[in-house]
């Protein structure tokens, strides 16, 4: 039994029964247009990469899936379904109160990747996890990256704010102020003052226009 | 001013584009037919383009190459109804030189003037050449890489170089080796037809973040293998091709994946690329997207494109006062607000 839950430019998702349990894997498949030396490259440098992000961010205090097994062969990692809804489900549905706390906790979560140099690289709320336990669970490191530059911070955070005004506009503010206290409170006023101001000038660069012009408004 | 406005039977915009090394000048009549493109390019003996040199260049040949356009198009400097130009990205001298003459022509003719984003004008004439409706575009070019896809309003960027443009990084390497380009022959030309002898792979730094694209890395690792002179010049060009190209397609993909268009367009100078374009078919077709490449007249900075956008634009009732027109050097595509694709798609 495999059900394919998500296909992207780069990997796929599956779910399925491995050994009695429900697992996700995750694979790389070949691409066509690619030399096959450069992407076996590619595809192996990725697969062992993720697990190692991944690896950190526990070490970091930021539940992830626990890996299972890594395939550098046919290029996939098998790792453990987490049991629970994501936060872009559930968020809007919440009480004023359990929203704040939780985008709160998300903020203290992303100040532990980024004290301990792992950048996620696709922070949105469906990438989140809120099981039952109420952890929450960080998913998909397919665009992390080890890093401890403002600027790449900056853009990590940004992206967080996006998915919130995309995904979140009635609560997009609130939810990204407490994000920012939850993340300054782990990282120290300072830094995180440094890393905001990084996201107000990238937000400020042509590319985030819609935002600009909405700030300006 | 009081400028004059239909009342002849075929109207016409002039379009006038110098953001680089090219001047060129085409003239296109409002129902998107092409009467005109006369494109000048200037190519320095040694090194790169210089903006100044280039400027200097523009100066020399616009009378020349407006005069070559109205011969070529049959038309008398009177039947033009609006006048176009580049106003950005680009640059600076090179800018200026040609919205001055575009604002004298206009001022003499005593017609309207429209500020042409000069990377949307490229999407613009893919889709008029190509018959695409609502593509994903990939533009590469000397001093762009982007890839873009209309959404509400605009041309969002779905990924772009974080440094240097795909077609600087060959150019630049292509000089580093010692190459030499001629007219008809640019850099990107002599570097293929080097990377089509070439066997060996080498590897290269492979460097996309998220989903924008690095290629300064690549270059300097390129250039490095150059100076060890351990590996044939043809592997090397193969080998950065290779790279370049599998970054190029994989943002390209994850846009086409995203955005779930149905066409893709693959435009600018470096679209000429024989190899570029076979990798760009194969993830097209595996999103049963329709692929077409522009033509290198329209696909390189041309004039054509410049005055079709000003046509789109100028129909909208988008145009800028002569002393409003003022250059932009850092324009993005997605600052411009374009109700004429909104029309097409909605």
């Amino acid at each position: 039994m495999r059900m394919l839950i998500k296909k992207g430019a780069e990997a796929n998702l599956y779910l399925e029964e491995w050994y009695g349990r429900r697992v996700i894997m995750k694979r790389r498949p070949p691409k066509a247009y690619r030399l096959s030396e450069l992407d076996t490259a590619i595809r192996t440098q990725r697969t062992l990469h993720e697990p190692q992000l991944m690896h950190r961010a526990k070490e970091a205090g930021v539940p992830t899936p626990t890996i299972l097994m890594v395939d550098v062969i046919d290029t996939n990692i098998i790792m453990e379904y987490v049991n629970g809804k994501q936060v872009k489900q559930i968020l809007n549905d919440l009480s004023p109160s359990e929203r704040l706390r939780l985008c709160r906790h998300i903020g203290v979560l992303i100040g532990r990747l980024h004290n301990s140099g792992i950048i996620h690289g696709d922070l949105t709320t469906s990438n989140m996890i809120l099981t039952s336990a109420d952890k929450v669970f960080f998913v998909d490191f397919g665009l992390g990256e080890f890093s401890k530059e403002l600027e790449i911070q900056g853009v990590d955070l940004h992206l967080m704010k996006r998915a919130l005004q995309s995904t979140h506009y009635r609560y997009a503010k609130e939810c990204f102020e407490a994000v920012s206290e939850g993340y300054a409170e782990v990282v120290g006023k300072e830094n995180a003052k440094n890393v905001l101001e990084k996201v107000q000038e990238i937000e400020k660069r042509g590319r985030y226009i819609a935002e600009r012009k909405e700030a300006e408004a | 001013m009081s400028p004059k406005r239909g009342i002849k039977n075929a109207s016409y915009c002039l379009g006038i584009e110098s953001t680089a090394d090219d001047f060129s000048v085409g003239i296109l009549s409002f129902d998107g037919r092409v009467h005109a493109n006369i494109i000048n390019a200037f190519m320095p003996e040694k090194g790169g383009i210089h903006p100044r040199e280039a400027a200097r260049h523009h100066a020399e040949v616009a009378g020349k190459v407006i005069e070559e356009a109205f011969a070529k198009a049959r038309i008398k400097p009177s039947d033009v109804e609006v006048i176009a130009f580049s106003q950005g990205p680009g640059l600076g001298p090179c800018l200026r030189t040609g919205a001055t003459a575009a604002r004298a022509l206009a001022s003499y003719l005593q017609v309207l003037l429209v500020g042409v984003n000069h990377s949307i004008a490229h999407i613009e004439i893919g889709k008029l050449i190509t018959g695409a409706r609502d593509p994903a575009t990939l533009y590469v070019s000397g001093g762009n890489t982007i890839v873009s896809a209309f959404d509400a309003g605009r041309y969002r960027v779905f990924g772009e170089t974080l440094d240097i443009a795909v077609g600087n990084c060959l150019d630049v390497f292509a000089r580093e080796a010692g190459l030499r380009q001629s007219p008809g022959m640019p850099f990107g030309a002599v570097v293929e037809k080097l990377a089509s002898q070439g066997k060996t792979f080498i590897p290269l730094p492979f460097s996309i973040k998220g989903m924008d694209l690095s290629f300064s890395g690549l270059l300097t690792a390129a250039v490095e293998l150059l100076r060890k002179k351990k590996h044939r010049l043809e592997d090397i060009c193969y080998s950065l091709q290779e790279v370049a190209f599998s970054m190029l397609t994989e943002v390209t993909e994850r846009a086409l994946a995203h955005t779930e268009k149905a066409e893709v367009v693959l435009t600018g100078g470096v679209g000429a690329n024989k190899r570029l374009q076979s990798m760009i078919k194969v993830i097209a077709d595996e999103h049963n997207a329709r692929f077409s490449v522009v033509p290198t007249e329209f696909a390189i900075d041309n004039g054509a494109m410049i005055a079709w956008t000003g046509i789109l634009a100028y129909k909208h009732g988008i145009t800028v006062p002569i002393e409003k027109s003022v250059v932009k050097l850092k324009w993005r595509i997605d600052e411009v607000h374009v109700p004429w694709a909104l029309q097409e798609t909605e």
